[in-house]
């Protein structure tokens, strides 16, 4: 069974429709990707499967529980974690404090502490500035804190909206590294990224969204040879040329 | 120069009162967003629990100081959970509405309860003085002062080292970011006012030897607002120390300026203030970010 299951799930704000009846799987162990143009519905499918935004329609259901429209500081203790899209960290906090709270549904203060030491190791840079505050981190840093204090929770299943967003390549390089780590560490990943070539290159399965849909899903691999999201998500054209934006209209997606 | 000194204390003494209901109202303000114009009237309800336990009831002081605060963490938690918690999601106007609205009602629920009479509340401080060299200071504000002192101290520490305060603090500062790290906001929302009534009890009995108890006491709010603005409105250091410092200031229009304008002075020294500092002794200009 599926550790993550949503089912024909609608969304809105308002009058606007967010979710057009989303179905999708995350297998446990595997990271998924869940791909997309801006505005596509990506980040209301995560914050539908978190509790931030209730569905109008549909279910969620997280390690075979019943989770539709449940709180989300429940959510955490049941162990998913969301890594919001600009990682809502708590600028006024220090780095430590940060990281504190993340675990705060822990009572296990000992290994609470050793857990601090963990991300530490996997991000230094987070020792050397734990008593700053956490709004004075450059956006990297800040990415690698949102991403270890939703650790701090012990998640099963990690919810990441956007890693690598405004990151420079060597540490977009870094972040993926380490959601590699974590998949190691048996934690299932469903990752949100307009970066495509980066998801499809660690994810093991991903879907593709517009508009409020999902309209392809297959293996990663799969979908790393597919030609249609190879010219529109990778930037590969069929002979292995840039594909010019210019031309982007001429060509019609194949799935519509 | 005695006369000043005494002065400077009982102003300070009165100060630490209006300081303390600051401090709930602006701990209020910072976590939930709402500006609680019935903080004073809550103050007020503090005081004739206190009254109550004490008087009526025959409880020790301290025992009764206690019990009131106690029924004040209960009631602060239940104003939120049945009065603010369903206007979340509705403008600041259906917000102001509303604690007006229970400042007129816990005006008037008082004089039900426990009549518009003025009450005295005896305290173990009642009518004993404290001797420095050659200075006479009432027991009653020396009391005030330390128990306030301890009081600041005791936040600070909860606020600076406990978890749950760290958590309120995170909670004010990004709502939403509390909810993804799994802290239960509306829960802790109950907890701060909780928290923030029961300093406004603490102060209710504290003010209860100076100004009596009764029905009107809690316009002592209408001085906790300038404080808090004086100090940089959701700045607590800067509610405490300007809660401190209208209190002096009234105290001292009554030595040095003619009669009549120690009612006024905390506001012509707001005006003042904000005239040349406009966001407050302590407070930052934040920038919202869209």
């Amino acid at each position: 069974m599926a550790l993550l299951e949503i089912a024909n799930v609608e969304a809105s704000y308002g009058a606007v429709q967010a979710l057009r009846g989303i179905t999708l799987k995350v297998e446990a162990g595997a990271i998924v990707a869940l791909l997309g143009a801006n505005g596509a519905g990506k980040t209301s499918v995560l914050k539908t499967i978190s509790g931030i935004v209730d569905p109008r329609r549909g279910s969620v259901r997280f390690d075979g529980k019943d989770i539709t429209g449940m709180e989300p500081d429940r959510l955490v203790g049941l162990g998913m974690s969301h890594v919001p899209e600009g990682r809502e960290i708590f600028r006024l906090r220090t780095v430590h404090e940060n990281l504190i709270l993340g675990a705060y549904r822990r009572n296990d203060s000992a290994a609470i502490a050793s857990d601090i030491e963990r991300m530490y190791s996997y991000f230094p840079i987070l020792r050397e500035r734990q008593r700053q505050r956490a709004g004075l981190l450059s956006g990297g840093q800040q990415q690698m804190l949102a991403i270890s204090r939703a650790l701090m929770a012990r998640p099963r299943l990690i919810l990441l909206d956007e890693p690598s967003l405004g990151l420079a390549p060597l540490l977009v390089k870094e972040i993926f590294g380490i959601i590699r780590r974590l998949r190691d560490e048996g934690i299932t990943i469903l990752v949100v990224e307009q970066n495509a070539n980066m998801a499809l290159d660690v994810a093991d399965y991903g879907y593709i969204m517009e508009v409020g849909r999902i309209v392809l899903e297959d293996s990663a691999e799969a979908l790393r040879n597919n030609p249609t999201v190879r010219e529109f998500y990778l930037g590969i054209s069929q002979e292995g040329t840039e594909t010019q934006a210019g031309q982007r209209w001429k060509r019609k997606k194949q799935w519509r | 120069m005695n006369e000043f000194f005494q002065q400077l204390i009982s102003g300070t003494a009165v100060g630490c009162v209006y300081a303390l209901v600051a401090l709930g109202f602006v701990l209020i303000y910072k976590a939930t967003d709402v500006v609680n114009f019935a903080h004073g009237e809550v103050m007020m309800i503090g005081a004739f629990l206190g009254l109550t336990f004490i008087d009526t009831l025959h409880f020790p002081y301290w025992l009764g100081v206690i019990a009131a605060v106690a029924c004040m963490t209960v009631f602060g938690a239940l104003l939120n959970r049945f009065l603010l918690r369903p206007l979340a999601g509705q403008g600041i106007l259906s917000v102001i509405v509303v604690t007006l609205g229970l400042s007129i009602l816990l005006r008037a629920f008082a004089s039900v309860m426990w009549g518009p009479e003025t009450f005295p509340l005896e305290t173990p401080f009642s009518r004993k003085v404290v001797r420095i060299a050659d200075l006479v200071l009432s027991q009653e504000h020396v009391a005030i002062i330390v128990l306030t002192v301890l009081l600041v101290a005791a936040l600070y520490a909860f606020f600076r080292y406990s978890r749950l305060g760290i958590a309120m603090q995170a909670t004010s500062e990004n709502q939403l970011a509390a909810y993804y790290v799994g802290i239960p906001v509306n829960r802790v929302h109950s907890m701060i006012w909780a928290l923030g009534a029961a300093i406004a009890g603490i102060a209710g009995i504290m003010l209860a030897p100076i100004s009596f108890v009764q029905v009107n006491m809690g316009y002592v709010g209408l001085k906790a607002f300038p404080a808090a603005v004086l100090g940089g409105f959701g700045s607590i250091p800067g509610a405490i120390v300007g809660g401190i410092i209208i209190g002096v200031v009234e105290s001292m229009a009554v030595l040095y300026l003619p009669e009549g304008f120690n009612n006024v002075a905390a506001y012509l020294l707001l005006l003042i203030v904000l005239m040349v500092r406009p966001q407050g002794l302590f407070g930052v200009q934040t920038k919202r970010r869209v």
